[in-house]
């Protein structure tokens, strides 16, 4: 079944049933066919073959300013420009790229964010005058609200991290110019997070740009003197290296200390997650975790923690975003690894710079669909948030429930291949139920979420029979995920209402094979107060 | 005399989250304006809009301009600050406008039920109300008094009788903490037509004051005062005549079923420090479990104020068990397990209370007038607190039942 509208993009209903669009910004796109379907074919992309003729025999590939880079680089209307955001919150280099083209005259660029922060709210500006046509990757906020609202010009892309490597490598994403802020470098090229006092810790989320990007441009605060050691960013895949003042505010980049929540039911959602890990059979020595930096999976560390102290059991390695809390269990003897994509506190940046133990993994290793495999899918039990699941398993993580984009998808959908896979949530936010009948954008199909653990109980996927034998004679609130809807929906007085969501497409959700799973639609801007 | 035409309740300000603001203003005529302003709004602004417009009309109120600032308040609380502003807008309050009863009130208590922990909760602040029974708390608290500014009295009263009827506390007893009398007294008409499992009296001074209490209490519930189980009574010792009294407040009435102490107030009114030991309050203390005892009621301890330092509130709940206390209060959801353990006999306790238990029954059996472990008599006495002991491990769920 397809319907074809006024401006002629062709509409599919793909495989989870939902309405893709064929053509995302003027290119065919696949729709989602199942898990594993998607067959890819081809070979890989590759940038233009380069000469060490053209590049100076010091290796000193300094320019004055980012425009000179940019100008160097070939920079043109309608490029497609990356940048990362390692940074995070206190990126000062992506905007400051964008605003030098925009200096430079350049227009209709496509920006390629590994994600975007509030920090990059002044994007919309640059959407608004004709610079940026479009951004493929997370948006939230105030870009978000942007998108939603159907002023963007371009259709949004939303990747997994895994999926914009993907994306990168299989030639769909061609990338003009990368933009790399590095808090260590030499001239170069050679780069690092690890040191410098804009440190962040692994660079992983650059390394597909480097190695796939027409031209790249190394932007650093902490020079040093070839070489930079640790390197993670191999200058041989440099075009040019500028060195500014500060790429980032310190106190954005990293917090000083990840803060547990005090929040009694995120404890509590967090105790039963660690509970469940262990009465599962999960938690057993040589076993794996992960956990990203939310409050819940914080607190879930701190319980596992507790709980391998008491039974004696030692994981083999966790996967961060690593944090203080990571790092603690890496001191203690309680893991022998971190395998590391992100760091997010200054005891994570510590550690990765300092303990052999401690490895910088990326997107390739990690997460990749379309390699020889990754690591995510050997990881035991994963610990994932989402803003609603629906009685067949099926995770929503990128739009609020009234239809506005909220999220990025991160590692999120790459992380469902994990031996089991555990959304942590609260049952309801400010009255919104997170167990709905249907989610408003899927991001995961519900057949690779396994676990739903509210405070108010846990839903084990029927799919998982085997879990739920493990898990007879267990005192932990186990419960069917209709009853725990029912009991929610009593409390908020019903289930909601369903935003009417115009039939504009303003974005698309890509799975993790590249194909497209499903389509944001605009929000009316009128849908903010009754 | 100039009568109010204007009022307002609720909570506004960026920062607020699950509850919300309303201003309702009297109109001769026009019917009810309602406008609605939600983040929410497009998920819930009908609802949002009809429980307002239902609550109205349970009061009587036919004309009146009415807006709702919400910030994810779920439909017991928007009804409840509608209604206190339209109260204090000087809308006639002999309407009915309590939200339906959508959680039965299965008599969740007994007399001698077990009290370890009992979680206050504040009577105005429903985001703390909505999911505190999955704490798993002996009992909550809904606090009209000293959590409730004087003047919110009225609004908090309103928040505590709609949760009573709509938020199931799980397996909880629900008691409430009425202000001192006579405001407490007020608090009664709301309260008790909503059949909470106990009423705390706070400042309890004198047997009298019980009685008040109780009878006022028989009073409201009239024709249905017998129906079992009744409502408790809990008095609260605060000052020095209270604990010089303990025991005629204990006896005063059937209805008590457990005697606490609230150390604040007691120590200020010794003019003393209250200490992280409580040496000030040892006498008071041990003085109330005297009288608890003596009244066949339980007797149980303040609460510990430091919700970050754990080891403290082990420390002090298990000082507090030597001292015969069956159960303390709880400020934060994270005292209450802290609590439960350290209430809870340990399991050589246990297993020593059983041999001594099995060995009364055998005696008993055996028709032999001493019973004896080994080589060793024991004594009647200590067979009764054995008794208890395993009795107490069994409703705290220490001994596997055989066959369950």
């Amino acid at each position: 079944m397809s319907t074809i509208r006024d401006d002629g993009v062709e509409f599919v209903v793909n495989a989870a049933g939902r309405r893709v669009p064929t053509l995302v910004n003027g290119a065919p796109a696949r729709p989602f066919t199942g898990i594993g379907q998607a067959a890819p074919e081809g070979t890989k992309h590759g940038p233009p073959i380069r000469s060490a003729a053209d590049y100076p025999d010091d290796g000193d590939k300094r320019v004055p300013d980012l425009k000179t880079a940019l100008g160097r680089c070939g920079l043109r209307d309608g490029m497609t420009i990356s940048t990362h955001h390692h940074l995070r919150n206190g990126d000062r280099v992506a905007l400051a790229v964008l605003q030098a083209a925009a200096e430079l005259g350049a227009r209709d660029l496509m920006w390629l964010p590994s994600a975007s922060f509030p920090c990059h709210e002044p994007v919309v500006d640059l959407m608004e005058q004709g610079v940026v046509h479009h951004i493929e990757g997370s948006m939230n906020g105030p870009l978000g609200a942007y998108c939603s609202h159907g002023h963007m010009r371009g259709l949004g892309v939303l990747r997994s991290h895994g999926g914009r490597w993907q994306a990168i490598q299989d030639g769909e994403v061609h990338i003009d110019i990368a933009v790399i802020a590095a808090p260590t470098a030499d001239p170069f090229g050679n780069a690092d997070g690890s040191h410098g006092p804009s440190a962040c810790g692994s660079l992983g989320f650059a390394l597909a740009d480097s190695m796939y990007a027409d031209h790249v441009i190394v932007v650093t605060d902490n020079l040093v003197a070839f070489p930079c050691i640790p390197w993670q960013i191999q200058g041989n895949h440099v075009d040019c290296v500028v060195e500014v003042d500060s790429i980032g505010d310190p106190k954005k980049i990293v917090s000083g200390t990840t803060v547990l929540t005090r929040s009694p039911d995120r404890l509590l959602i967090a105790e039963y997650v660690a509970r469940f890990v262990r009465d599962a059979g999960i938690m057993k020595d040589g076993f794996s975790f992960q956990a990203g930096a939310g409050g819940i999976a914080l607190a879930f560390v701190g319980y596992i923690r507790q709980m391998m102290i008491d039974a004696g059991v030692k994981a083999r390695f966790v996967r961060g975003g690593s944090s203080s809390y990571l790092v603690d269990l890496l001191n203690e003897g309680l893991t022998d690894y971190i395998l590391d994509g992100q760091t997010f506190d200054l005891a994570g940046v510590q550690s990765i710079g300092e303990d052999p133990r401690h490895v910088a993994t990326s997107p390739f290793t990690s997460y990749n669909y379309h390699g020889k495999g990754n690591f995510a899918s050997m990881v035991d039990a994963v610990v994932l948030g989402a803003t609603e699941v629906d009685v067949e398993f099926n995770a929503n993580v990128v739009t609020h429930s009234d239809g506005m984009l909220l999220h990025g998808i991160g590692g999120w959908q790459n992380c469902l291949f994990s031996g089991c896979t555990i959304l942590a949530l609260p049952s309801f936010r400010d009255r919104i139920p997170v167990i709905v009948d249907e989610v408003t954008t899927l991001t995961g199909p519900g057949e690779l979420v396994d676990v739903v653990v509210t405070e108010r109980g846990i839903a084990v996927n029927p799919r998982r029979q085997d879990l739920l034998a493990a898990l007879e004679g267990s005192d932990l609130p186990i419960r069917p995920i209709e009853e725990i809807k029912t009991e929610v929906e009593r409390l908020v007085g019903g289930a909601p209402t369903r935003p009417s969501l115009g039939d504009e497409a303003v974005a698309v959700i890509k799975w993790v094979d590249g194909t497209v799973i499903d389509t944001v639609w605009r929000v009316p801007e009128t849908s903010e107060s009754a | 005399m100039a009568v109010a035409r204007r009022g307002e309740a609720g909570r506004a300000g960026d920062d607020v989250r699950s509850d919300l603001h309303v201003v309702v203003e009297i109109t001769d005529e026009g019917g009810l304006e309602i406008e609605v302003t939600s983040k929410i709004a497009s998920l819930y602004g009908d609802s949002i809009e009809d429980t307002t417009r239902r609550t109205l009309s349970g009061l009587g109120l036919e004309n009146a301009r009415v807006q709702v600032d919400d910030k994810g308040a779920v439909p017991f609380v928007i009804a409840a600050r509608v209604e206190a502003a339209a109260l204090r807008a000087g809308a006639a309050g002999d309407g009915d406008a309590r939200p339906e009863r959508s959680v039965s009130r299965q008599p969740r208590t007994a007399r001698n039920r077990l009290r370890r922990s009992r979680l206050y909760l504040p009577g105005d602040q429903p985001k703390l109300q909505l999911n505190a029974g999955l704490h798993r708390p002996d009992a909550v608290i809904l606090d009209l008094e000293d959590s409730v500014h004087i003047d919110q009295k009225d609004a908090a009263r309103l928040v505590v009788r709609n949760a009573i009827r709509t938020v199931g506390f799980g397996e909880a007893e629900i008691m409430v903490r009425i202000n001192q009398l006579p405001l407490g007294l007020d608090d009664l008409v709301a309260i008790v037509p909503e059949r909470p499992d106990l009423v705390l009296i706070p400042k309890t001074e004198s047997a009298a004051q019980v009685v008040e209490v109780d009878t006022r209490i028989r009073e409201i519930l009239g024709v249905n005062a017998g129906a079992a189980p009744p409502i408790w009574i809990m008095p609260i010792l605060e000052t020095a005549l209270g604990v010089e009294n303990a025991f005629q407040i204990a006896s005063a009435s059937p209805a008590v079923v457990a005697l606490t102490i609230g150390l604040e107030d007691y120590t200020a009114d010794l003019g003393v420090p209250k200490t992280l030991e409580g040496a000030e309050s040892l006498f008071a203390r041990g003085r109330l479990v005297n009288a608890a005892k003596a009244a066949g009621v339980q007797a149980i301890d303040s609460v510990f104020g430091d919700v970050g330092n754990e080891d403290g509130l082990r420390a002090w709940a298990a000082r507090s068990r030597g001292l015969g206390f069956e159960g303390m209060g709880c400020i934060h959801p994270r005292q209450i397990r802290p609590i439960h353990e350290a209430f809870a006999p340990s399991a050589e306790e246990i297993e020593k209370a059983r041999r001594i238990v099995a060995a009364f029954e055998e005696a008993e059996a055996r028709g032999l007038g001493v019973v004896s472990l080994g080589t060793r008599m024991v004594d009647p006495p200590v067979v009764l607190r054995a008794q208890r002991l395993v009795d107490l491990a069994r409703r705290a769920g220490l001994i596997e039942e055989a066959g369950s």
